[in-house]
C-alpha cells in the first residue's frame, strides 16, 4: 500500500499526522472526517498531541478514538462532556475536548452540557449538528427542522406534538461559564477554514484557563438525508442555516473590542 | 472535628458517613463527585468542606448519571476517584458503572442503602443486595462488594476498597445502609498515605512521550472481540474469589447457622448470644465480601449443622446466595423486615425457636 513519491516531485500536502491511517467509517460526503481533520490538524500545529485528551460521544463518531491519534476515552451517550469533566479536573494542565452529535449532546445529554458550561469547565465541546440521528439511521433530533422528514418524523416535524428545533448553543451562550461560543460549518471551504480558526482559538483560551469553549458546526448527513453529498452541502445553506445561522455568538469582551477599533 | 482530621490515630466518636469521608481522604483520593441524597449526604459535604482545603477536586455534579460519568472520566485518567449516594441514586448510576466494568476502571462507589423500592423511604434497608452483588446495569459484570457492620469498617473498607479496585481494575463497591451511615461510634482512623498508587500505564494522560495511544472504551463491536473481552472479565472474577472475607462467631459447634451482613449481622450477634443463654447453639456467619460470596464456607457449614437461618433487612435476597452454596445439605430458611423496618434480636430469636420447634431438631 505504500506509495512512494518520486524524487522529483515534492510534497504539497499531507493529512495530519495526528490523523491514524484507519480507514473512515463515515458515508462518502459526511461532515465527521472534515472536522475530525480540522481538529487533529490544529492538535499538531499548536504541537499538544501529547498532552491532549478527547472524548468520543455514542452516535456516528463513538469510533473517533480510532481515527484521533492521541489518548481519548469513549463515554456514555450524553455524558462526554460529564466524562471531560472528569478528566480535566484531575488533569488541568492537559487540553481536553469532547466531540459530540446533536442527540448526544442536546437530548439525552442536555444537563450534562447546560451545568458543564455553567461550570465553566475549562474544556472545548465540539457540537455535530446535522440534524438527525446518523448511527441508528436517520431518526428525529432535537435539532431536527420543521418539516423535515426523518424515520421518526415520517410526515414531517411539527411543533405541536414534536416540539421546534432546539438552538442549544444560544442556551449555552448565555451562561457565564461560557467563555467563547461560535456556530460554524463545513459547507464551503472558506467555512471550514473559520472552523478551523475558532478550534485554533479555542484550544489558546483553554491554555489560559478561560473556561468553556464551545463550538457548533452545522454539518451534514447525506444518507440520513436521503440526498447526494453535494444536494446535502446545498441543503445545509438553504434548510440549516436560516435557523442555525453562522457565526460568533459569545466572544471576549476585549476580543471583539479589538475587532470593532480595528479599522478593516 | 472538622479542625482535628490531621492523621492522627486517636480513637474519636464520629458518624459513619463521616468515618468514610475522612477514610477515604487518607486513602489518598485525587477526586470525588456526588450528588445530595438521604441517608448519605454527610459524605458529600464532608469533602466538600475538606476535600479543596487539601488541594483535592470535588464536585457536586447535576445528577447521579453526572457524577459517575465525571467518575468514569478521572478514573480513567488515572486518578484514584470514588462517589457515594443511596439507592435511588445508586440506580441512575448503574449505566455507568457497567461501561465501568467493561472498561476495567477502578473506583469506589458507595451506597447507604435506603429503602424501597421507588422513592421509598430514608431508612436503612439491604434491599440493594441484588443491585449490588450480581452486576446492576446491563451486561456480565460483577463489582466487588464489601459489608460494613461498623463504622470502623465503614471506615477501613474504604483502603480495602480501593486496594483490590485497583489490583483488579474493577469498580468496588462499599454496600452500607442508612444506619450504619448516620450513627456515631468510637473509630480508629487509618493512616494517611498507607495505600500505595499502582502504576497505571493504561490511563488516559495525554501520550507524553508514549509511542501508542491509550483508549478507555466499552465498545467492542465485533461479536469476536466483545466475547474475547467478556471471557477476561469473567477469568478476572475468577481469580477475585480468593479476596473473599467473612466472620465467624461460634460456628464450629453451631447446631444452628445465622448468615447475615452489615447491620443485620450486628442484629445477628445478640441472637446468637440469646440462644446461648437458653442453651440452643447458634452459631454466625457474617459475609464481609458478598462478592465474591464465602460460598465454600456456607457449604462447609451446612454440612455440620442442622438449619441455617438467613436474616437480612429486605424481602430474602442473599438467600438465594446461600441456598446455593448450601446445596441441599440442610433446610434454608428466612426472616427480613422489608421498607427500612430493623427486626429486634429478639424477633429473630423467636424464629430461630420457631425453626427448633418446628424441625423438632435434635440439639447436640
Amino acid at each position: 500500500m505504500e506509495n512512494k513519491i518520486p524524487e522529483e516531485f515534492e510534497v504539497v500536502y499531507h493529512k495530519p499526522a495526528t490523523l491514524t491511517d484507519t480507514p473512515l467509517h463515515y458515508c462518502p460526503g459526511c461532515g465527521h472526517g472534515i472536522v475530525h481533520k480540522i481538529l487533529m490538524e490544529v492538535v499538531d500545529e499548536l504541537n499538544i498531541q501529547d498532552k491532549t485528551v478527547g472524548v468520543a460521544p455514542v452516535g456516528c463518531s463513538v469510533f473517533a478514538y480510532n481515527y484521533m491519534n492521541i489518548d481519548m476515552q469513549e463515554a456514555a451517550h450524553g455524558r462526554a462532556s460529564a466524562v471531560a469533566t472528569g478528566i480535566k479536573r484531575v488533569l488541568p494542565d492537559r487540553y481536553v475536548f469532547s466531540y459530540q452529535g446533536d442527540g448526544d449532546l442536546a437530548a439525552i445529554g442536555t444537563a450534562e452540557t447546560i451545568h458543564t458550561v455553567n461550570r465553566g469547565e475549562n474544556i472545548l465541546m465540539i457540537f455535530i449538528n446535522n440534524a438527525i440521528y446518523g448511527m441508528t439511521g436517520g431518526q428525529m433530533a432535537p435539532t431536527t427542522l420543521l418539516g423535515q422528514v426523518t424515520a421518526t418524523s415520517p410526515f414531517g416535524r411539527e411543533s405541536v406534538t414534536m416540539g421546534n428545533p432546539l438552538k442549544i448553543t444560544d442556551l449555552v451562550a448565555m451562561l457565564p461559564g461560557a467563555y467563547y461560543v461560535s456556530r460554524h460549518s463545513i459547507f464551503t471551504s472558506n467555512a471550514i477554514r473559520k472552523l478551523k480558526k475558532a478550534i485554533t482559538k479555542s484550544f489558546e483560551y483553554q491554555k489560559e484557563k478561560k473556561g468553556t469553549c464551545f463550538i457548533e458546526v452545522v454539518s451534514n448527513c447525506p444518507s440520513g438525508w436521503k440526498m447526494t453529498p453535494v444536494e446535502s452541502m446545498e441543503w445545509i445553506e438553504e434548510h440549516m442555516l436560516p435557523i442555525y445561522p453562522l457565526g460568533d455568538l459569545k466572544v471576549p469582551k476585549v476580543e471583539s473590542k479589538a475587532a470593532m477599533d480595528k479599522p478593516n | 472535628m472538622s479542625q482535628d482530621n490531621n492523621s492522627n490515630n486517636e480513637p474519636r466518636l464520629m458518624k459513619g458517613n463521616e468515618a468514610l469521608a475522612e477514610a477515604a481522604i487518607r486513602a489518598g483520593i485525587h477526586a470525588y463527585f456526588g450528588y445530595p441524597i438521604t441517608p448519605q449526604s454527610e459524605i458529600l459535604e464532608y469533602f466538600t468542606r475538606e476535600m479543596p482545603k487539601r488541594g483535592r477536586v470535588v464536585v457536586q455534579a447535576e445528577s447521579e448519571l453526572a457524577a459517575i460519568n465525571m467518575v468514569y472520566g478521572a478514573a480513567g485518567a488515572g486518578a484514584r476517584v470514588m462517589t457515594s449516594s443511596s439507592s435511588p441514586g445508586i440506580s441512575l448510576m448503574q449505566e455507568g458503572i457497567s461501561y465501568i466494568a467493561s472498561a476495567q476502571l477502578p473506583c469506589l462507589i458507595v451506597n447507604v442503602n435506603r429503602g424501597g423500592p421507588g422513592l421509598g423511604t430514608i431508612q436503612p434497608s439491604q434491599g440493594d443486595y441484588w443491585q449490588a452483588v450480581k452486576g446492576g446495569g446491563h451486561g456480565d459484570y460483577h463489582s466487588i462488594v464489601l459489608a460494613p457492620a461498623s463504622v470502623q469498617e465503614m471506615a477501613d473498607f474504604v483502603f480495602d476498597a480501593f486496594r483490590l479496585a485497583e489490583k483488579y481494575r474493577n469498580p468496588s463497591f462499599i454496600l452500607a445502609d442508612g444506619a450504619l451511615g448516620q450513627m456515631m461510634e468510637k473509630v480508629i482512623l487509618p493512616t494517611e498515605g498507607s495505600l500505595p498508587y499502582p502504576d497505571k500505564n493504561w490511563a488516559t494522560v495525554g501520550m507524553g512521550e508514549r509511542k501508542e495511544r491509550n483508549i478507555i472504551t466499552s465498545l467492542f463491536i465485533q461479536p469476536e472481540e466483545m466475547e474475547k473481552v467478556n471471557l477476561r472479565l469473567q477469568e478476572k472474577y475468577k481469580a477475585m474469589q480468593k479476596e473473599v472475607r467473612f466472620e465467624s462467631i461460634l460456628t464450629e459447634d453451631a447446631d444452628i447457622l445465622l448468615v447475615a451482613y452489615g447491620l443485620g449481622a450486628r442484629i445477628c450477634q445478640k441472637v446468637v448470644e440469646l440462644g446461648r443463654e437458653k442453651d440452643i447453639k447458634i452459631g454466625l456467619l457474617r459475609p464481609i465480601t458478598l462478592y465474591p460470596f464465602p460460598k465454600d464456607e456456607i457449604a462447609r457449614l451446612a454440612s455440620r449443622v442442622q438449619s441455617v437461618l438467613v436474616v437480612e433487612m429486605n424481602a430474602g435476597q442473599m438467600v438465594e446466595d446461600v441456598a446455593l452454596a448450601v446445596n441441599g445439605q440442610c433446610p434454608v430458611n428466612f426472616t427480613g423486615r422489608m421498607g427500612g423496618m430493623i427486626a429486634s434480636p429478639e424477633e429473630v430469636f423467636q424464629k430461630v425457636e420457631a425453626i427448633v420447634e418446628k424441625q423438632t431438631l435434635t440439639l447436640k
